[in-house]
């Protein structure tokens, strides 16, 4: 009998050591490959909202961090990539957390110029219903490509809402609560631009303080 | 084994013990993801892949692993085959693990494939797990893409739309608008829909299962009878 639970126990750990070994070795290879093709697909949306050819420096290193729970939906620190033309602000790249989706977290990038306009949104992640809240990406519908070119003045400030809500922006069938964090999350994010706007295209040496 | 084994295992996965229709197991991906053609067959290929390889594991140590404890072993052997699978996918098939990235912890959950490694692999050879695992794995695809057909046709009034998530941009044109203005029926694409529909194929395959009974009936009473289709 104890024999056969020492076998039985021995064989578990066996099993879980195996099993916790083969998964962080493919954790361990897979991990350069899969921030690289993230990388390169930031990249790639950095470009749809902000052409290459309308600034001259490199974005991926002309960055600042910053945090604002409040408007920017995480406590987390928030990466911002500064695109500028021989030194002059152009636009700038970050991501922005809609904390009130139907499921969770939708994790938003977005691209704002020096105006105050929207460059484009797209959706990184979400965990929104099949089928329903999932028309918020780019590739099911064009609903996200609305934003481009609005800012706080158009539509006024008031009208930063799905029209369920007497807003400008449509919801989709079945799914309100989805599209209404998504226009949030991103009023939020334009109101956040508007606040501190010099401090965020402040050159990387002076640092703004936190 | 004899060829006969094979065609009952086939049999066996796509009709008469078909996973959804029958076993009814793996219920919660099923009616979550199938609110098109699309996230159907998604799921479905997302789930025979891992089948096929937790089947072929859980049959290779069958013979090693203690009656007691096999149970937390399959646990352990899936999930670590999942998380690789995930994890690989997404370092190296970028563009499919777009597509089927967000099914993949979803199978974790699925009973169907710990339910595969107890009541099959764990008793069978090799090379009958994997048959098995296919098998059962194409009953699941189509019985998911079937439903996701369904309440695609009947909620939005089309079929294939967003082929191209899984095909590639080339694919557009295979989305087919069924009805022209169709009003959007939601019930068949929120839950409620699932369960509705799920419960209409059950029902339509017991009633192609009573026929064929019926018409072997008859033919046995008859056995000159012109009719010589059989059950199945």
């Amino acid at each position: 009998m104890f024999k056969k639970l020492l076998i039985s126990g021995f064989l578990l750990a066996v099993f879980a050591g195996v099993g916790t070994a083969a998964v962080s070795f493919v954790h361990d290879n897979a991990l350069p490959r899969i921030t690289a093709v993230e990388k390169s697909q930031l990249l790639e949306t950095l470009h749809q909202f902000v052409p290459p050819e309308t600034f001259d420096n490199d974005m991926f290193s002309d960055t600042i961090e910053v945090h604002d729970a409040a408007l920017l939906g995480t406590n987390d620190p928030i990466t911002v990539y500064r695109a500028r033309k021989n030194g002059a602000p152009v636009a700038l790249v970050l991501t922005t957390i809609a904390p009130d989706g139907y499921s969770g977290d939708i994790k938003l990038l977005m691209g704002i110029r020096y105006d105050g306009s929207v460059a484009g949104v797209r959706v990184i992640s979400h965990h929104e219903t099949p089928g329903l809240g999932d028309r918020i990406e780019a590739d099911r519908s064009p609903w996200i490509d609305g934003f481009a070119g609005k800012s706080l003045e158009n539509p006024e400030e008031e009208q930063w809402h799905v029209k369920k809500d007497g807003g400008q922006f449509d919801q989709f069938t079945g799914a309100t609560i989805t599209p209404r964090a998504v226009v949030k999350a991103v009023a939020n994010t334009l109101r956040y631009y508007e606040k501190h706007r010099d401090e965020l295209f402040a050159p990387a040496s002076e640092k703004p303080h936190e | 084994m004899s060829d006969n084994a094979y065609r009952k295992i086939a049999l066996d996965g796509l009709w008469n013990n078909n996973v959804t229709l029958v076993q009814i197991l793996g219920l919660c991906p099923t009616l979550a993801v199938t609110t098109n053609l699309v996230n159907g067959l998604g799921m479905g290929i997302a789930t025979t892949m891992v089948l096929i390889g937790s089947n072929l594991i859980i049959s290779a140590i069958r013979n090693i692993v203690p009656g007691d404890v096999r149970i937390p072993i399959f646990v352990l052997v899936i999930a670590s085959l999942v998380t690789i699978i995930d994890l690989a996918m997404s370092a190296y098939l970028t563009e499919l693990h777009k597509v089927l990235g967000i099914f993949i912890p979803l199978i974790v959950v699925n009973c169907l494939i710990i339910g595969r490694a107890e009541a099959f692999a764990s008793r069978n050879n090799m090379v009958h797990s994997v048959v098995d695992a296919i098998a059962m794995g194409f009953g699941f695809t189509l019985a998911l893409t079937t439903l996701g057909a369904l309440r695609e046709l009947i909620g939005f009034g089309t079929l294939f739309s967003q082929a191209n998530l899984m095909f590639g941009e080339g694919a557009k044109w295979l989305t087919i608008s069924v009805f022209h203005d169709y009003p959007n029926m939601l019930i068949a694409i929120l839950p409620p829909g699932a369960f509705l529909c799920l419960g209409l194929m059950i029902a339509g395959k017991n009633v192609l299962n009573a026929r064929a009974e019926k018409r072997a009936a008859i033919a046995k009473v008859e056995p000159l009878g012109g009719d010589e289709q059989t059950a199945g």
